[in-house]
């Protein structure tokens, strides 16, 4: 079961073919059996997805189910799920069950999937690796000494190795696709304000986005159906209609004007990731495609920039957590600022730790205007940069991570780390969308794979032509399909 | 030396929106702690403010009123701070583009002149929580019913002289947002308060002085006094060589004095920047126009209208348009009767008065201004005279009738204007009081227009008050001169 598409369970389901109970039992299962090793789930919800499971089965049987009723998903460990743990990745949310869900759960509640757990993460969505965990890093099921991608990378792992059809992540600096390219899945960021922020615990609320992960980008499109849309809960939310996102997958590629960014492709690109994206740009060609060279002349200093304004946001964000209303707070405080320190202290880890310290700096009297405001300016020359680019051209292609996964523990300089998304960033400062879609392998030997993602970016509420031009390159090639070892082995 | 004080406040003034600035939580005061917050107002991981439209149309009101630019683009910013009645960790504000930019208003002073005190801006913000410390035996308790409270903080330019300017410039603010209907202005409950800047210079001296701030100032009798306080409190300093340091200080009206809270170095850092969770507000002309035309008419030209078109004097005027619901009762009043100056008589003085002394409000008034004002039409028509008018009012304002003419009808208070009953009530008396008549005819020409005040008081009393009493004298001295 766990070797088809989410597209495939949902028509299975649909035909009778399977009921949800078996689909949810089954994954069930083989988290059970996988989950030690991998540590891709913070918290299993067996119970409620058997629950969810045969409600999806009798509503099928009444006849009011859609497509997705009884697929079962993961979430993020960032999402706000009604009674059930939402952790962040931090012992400051360790105690933490939120008294609401969040408005995407909501709506795939609605949509009548099966939620099977919530997923590891990098402490509050920081970092590249998923090594900031609270719960511990998240291995990669191509080879299990390597990173799956931060910070989605419980999801990504997941969905890679079988313990769920999909899953949602959320991106803030590239968190849905550098974690779909270390794992060989479909990872999409929507454009901001595309899906509703509400009941997302915010990490950096100017670049923060849902977006679906799974095996295919027909799968990323159901989803994308069911979670985009306005929501009056969230003020950034765009009131703007949504499409049929499996509608337009099969138009045909003919003269679609591919733009390559020269800056994609300079020092610091690994030579086997550069090869895989240029050949799946080849293929592109092959389908009718022409390509270009085009340059976004800002692109260097999307990094330091994304540096000032995510930290200086996440500094804010997290003031809540001070340990007088929910989450960790520290025994016998002497009085309240040691009730303060001491719960922040220990509550959140070194990188979330040197995030806010960053941030207070930054916005700090004195150091505002020549990091914030600076960055700010930046930040629109970037996006300048894409809608310039966007004129000449339909899509921009380039490789989602300088380099495939890289071993757990290797990036020891948060720096270094930092790096490791310098082609995502740019989107997030942006707000455009991008996919990234598997396009090959480094490494030969079935254990130690590492999979190469090729991102594809568009301009503002292009999700319907990324999906379009990922689904035809998904039809053309079978790196999506392909599986580690792992997933085979397990259960 | 001459020393001359520079005043300027920033008033916060509560807005009555139904629901919380960035929640649909309910603004209503005096409910059970914690019961009016909901996952917004508590900062709950994950949820987002969303803007109440009614607090933006309120402040943008205001902004007309005082004849302000108002922003076309205005931003929120967040205030980030650690308070444990602070629940997100920081408080939204608008730092950097306000919502009104500059505007003024226009007080009046003791001698009947008026002065211009200039508004630097005003912008929308979220109030904090509350911690209670009673009660919790050594802890401290959280009540997060007011986090979320939609305020307008106006913050005036350095105008101000002495402290009554500052009184009257804030019960300006208070009439204005009144009859905007933008806020209740009850000041025991925190609707409005303010924090008060005070400096002192030499007379002459054009740079400002070290200024102290004097937080939540709760009443305009404490404004007054917490400025004379810290005047003095100023001068003093300087003079024996000292220097006013720039910090944060409390009123404290039990002591009647001023108390250093924190300097200017244990100030907190806010850090200031644009809230990522919400858009700019943008306004059109269309909205604003729309607004303008809502507007009611507003204290200044209420006085101007009272003085022009009704003739009132500049103290009656002023004293019947400071509030909105005064200005309202007058009118009413006036409306029915027909005469301003006598609908204003009767308002500041016998309503008033009887208002004070049972410390009522006039929106609270037992007497109806239609019930005052056909009161005051009697009067007018001569149904009844000014002593039994006074009769009728006592008589309302106990609920002893619905209207007055119910009270006159049931007490018998018409005036007798009938000559024939009133000649007959003056044939008796004289009849009645022989030794005085005597006296009468006996005195000096000059000296008989007092002694007839006896007489009138007999007839008035005989007729238990109804007859009229202009009559009662010309007919008496008649009856009287022909004795003589």
């Amino acid at each position: 079961m766990h070797d088809k598409t989410l597209t495939q369970l949902a028509n299975a389901l649909g035909s009778g073919e399977l009921s949800s109970r078996e689909l949810t039992e089954h994954y069930l299962q083989r988290i059970q059996h996988s989950g030690a090793i991998l540590n891709s789930f913070i918290t299993v919800t067996a119970d409620q997805a058997l629950e969810q499971a045969d409600a999806a089965d009798q509503a099928r049987a009444k006849g009011t189910a859609n497509l997705l009723t009884g697929v079962p998903l993961a979430l993020k460990d960032i999402f706000c799920t009604q009674g059930i743990k939402t952790s962040c990745g931090s012992r400051m949310l360790d105690n933490f069950n939120a008294p609401y869900d969040a408005a995407v759960v909501e709506k795939l509640k609605a949509a009548g999937t099966v939620t099977l757990g919530k997923t590891n993460m990098d402490e509050f969505a920081m970092g590249s690796s998923n090594e900031s965990s609270y719960y511990g890093p998240v291995k990669n099921p191509w080879d299990l000494t390597a990173v799956p991608g931060g910070s989605s990378g419980g999801s990504a792992a997941a969905v890679a190795a079988g313990l769920t059809p999909a899953a949602l992540g959320t991106d803030t600096g590239g968190s849905i696709r550098q974690p779909a390219a270390f794992c060989g899945i479909t990872g999409l960021k929507p454009t901001y304000g595309r899906v509703s922020r509400y009941g997302i615990i915010a990490y950096a609320s100017s670049l923060d986005q849902a977006g679906p992960m799974a095996r295919s980008a027909e799968d990323c499109a159901h989803l994308l159906n069911a979670m985009a849309g306005h929501d009056g809960r969230d003020s950034t939310s765009v009131a703007r209609g949504v499409p049929d996102y499996t509608e337009t997958l099969n138009a045909p590629l003919s003269g679609l004007k591919i733009g390559l960014p020269k800056e994609y492709f300079g020092e610091g690109l690994d030579p086997e990731v550069e090869k895989a994206v240029r050949e799946a740009v080849n293929v592109f060609e092959s389908l009718g495609a022409t390509v270009r060279d085009v340059s976004l002349p800002h692109t260097h200093y999307a990094i330091p920039a994304y540096y000032v304004i995510a930290p200086a946001e996440a500094s804010s964000n997290l003031s809540r957590f001070d340990g007088v209303r929910f989450g960790h707070r520290c025994d016998n405080p002497s009085d309240l600022i040691d009730l303060y320190k001491r719960s922040r202290a220990e509550g959140f880890g070194d990188e979330v730790q040197r995030r806010i310290l960053i941030g207070t700096h930054t916005l700090s009297e004195g150091f505002f205007d020549a990091y914030y405001t600076k960055a700010q300016k930046v930040r629109r020359l970037i996006r300048q940069d894409f809608l310039d680019a966007f004129e000449d051209v339909d899509v921009l292609m380039g490789p989602a991570s300088p380099t495939p996964a890289f071993d757990l523990g290797a990036k020891k300089d948060p720096v270094s780390m930092y790096l490791q998304d310098i082609y995502t960033i740019a989107v997030n400062l942006a707000g455009i969308p991008g996919i990234s879609v598997p396009a090959g392998f480094v490494g030969s030997r079935p254990t130690e794979r590492r999979p190469i993602g090729l991102q594809i970016l568009g301009t503002h509420f292009a999700e319907a032509q990324l999906l379009n031009v990922a689904h035809q390159f998904q039809q053309t090639t079978d790196w999506h399909l392909q599986r580690p070892d792992f997933a085979e082995e397990s259960a | 030396m001459q020393w001359e004080t520079v005043i300027g406040l920033e008033v916060h003034v509560q807005l009555a929106t139904h629901s919380k600035i960035f929640s649909g939580a309910s603004t209503a005061f005096g409910a059970e702690p914690n019961s009016q917050a909901c996952a917004v107002d508590l900062g709950m991981p994950g949820v987002l403010p969303v803007l109440n439209e009614q607090a933006v149309a309120m402040a943008v009101k205001f902004g007309l009123a005082v004849h302000a630019d108002i922003a076309e683009v205005s931003v929120f910013d967040r205030k980030n701070y650690f308070y444990p009645d602070l629940p997100k960790g920081y408080q939204t504000s608008q730092m950097y583009h306000p919502i009104v930019g500059p505007g003024e208003v226009e007080i009046a002073l003791d001698d009947d002149t008026t002065k211009r005190i200039r508004i630097h801006h005003a912008h929308l913000e979220e109030d904090a929580g509350k911690s209670l410390h009673e009660d919790f035996h050594g802890m401290t308790g959280i009540d997060l019913n007011r986090a979320g409270t939609p305020l307008l903080e106006i913050v005036s330019e350095p105008d101000m002289r002495n402290a009554k300017e500052a009184a009257a410039y804030l019960k300006a603010i208070h009439s204005i947002v009144t009859y905007l209907g933008i806020s209740d202005g009850n000041m025991a409950e925190g609707s409005m308060r303010c924090d008060v800047n005070v400096s002192v210079r030499p007379k002459g001296q054009e740079a400002f002085g070290t200024r102290a701030e004097i937080k939540n100032v709760n009443s305009f009798r404490f404004v007054e006094r917490a400025i004379a306080f810290e005047v003095e409190r100023q001068i003093e300093l300087i003079e024996d060589g000292g220097k006013v340091v720039q910090e944060t200080r409390l009123f404290d009206p039990e002591r009647d004095e001023t108390r250093s809270m924190r300097t200017k170095e244990e100030a907190n850092d806010y850090r200031y920047f644009p809230c990522p969770d919400l858009l700019p507000v943008v306004l059109d002309q269309a909205y604003l126009d729309h607004l303008r035309s809502q507007l009611p008419e507003l204290p200044a030209e209420k006085r101007e209208r009272f003085q022009q078109a009704l003739g009132l004097s500049a103290y009656d005027a002023s004293v019947l348009s400071a509030s909105r619901d005064m200005a309202e009762y007058f009118e009413e009043v006036h409306r029915v009767c027909g005469d301003a100056k006598q609908a204003a008589n009767w308002v500041q003085g016998e309503l008033s008065g009887a208002l004070n002394r049972e410390n009522l409000s006039i929106a609270n008034s037992p007497v109806t201004a239609a019930q005052l004002g056909e009161l005051v039409q009697r009067v007018l028509d001569d149904t009844i005279n000014g002593k039994a008018a006074k009769e009728v009012f006592q008589g309302l304002w106990h609920g002893e009738g619905a209207s007055a003419d119910a009270i006159i009808e049931e007490k018998g208070l018409k005036q007798v204007t009938d000559t024939g009953a009133i000649e007959a009530m003056i044939d008796q008396v004289i009849a009645d009081s022989p030794a005085q008549v005597a006296q009468y005819c006996d005195a000096e020409p000059e000296k008989r227009g007092k002694m007839i005040g006896y007489f009138v008081g007999q007839v008035m009393k005989a007729s238990r008050g109804t007859a009229n009493p202009q009559q009662v004298n010309g007919l008496l001295k008649e009856k009287l001169d022909a004795l003589l």
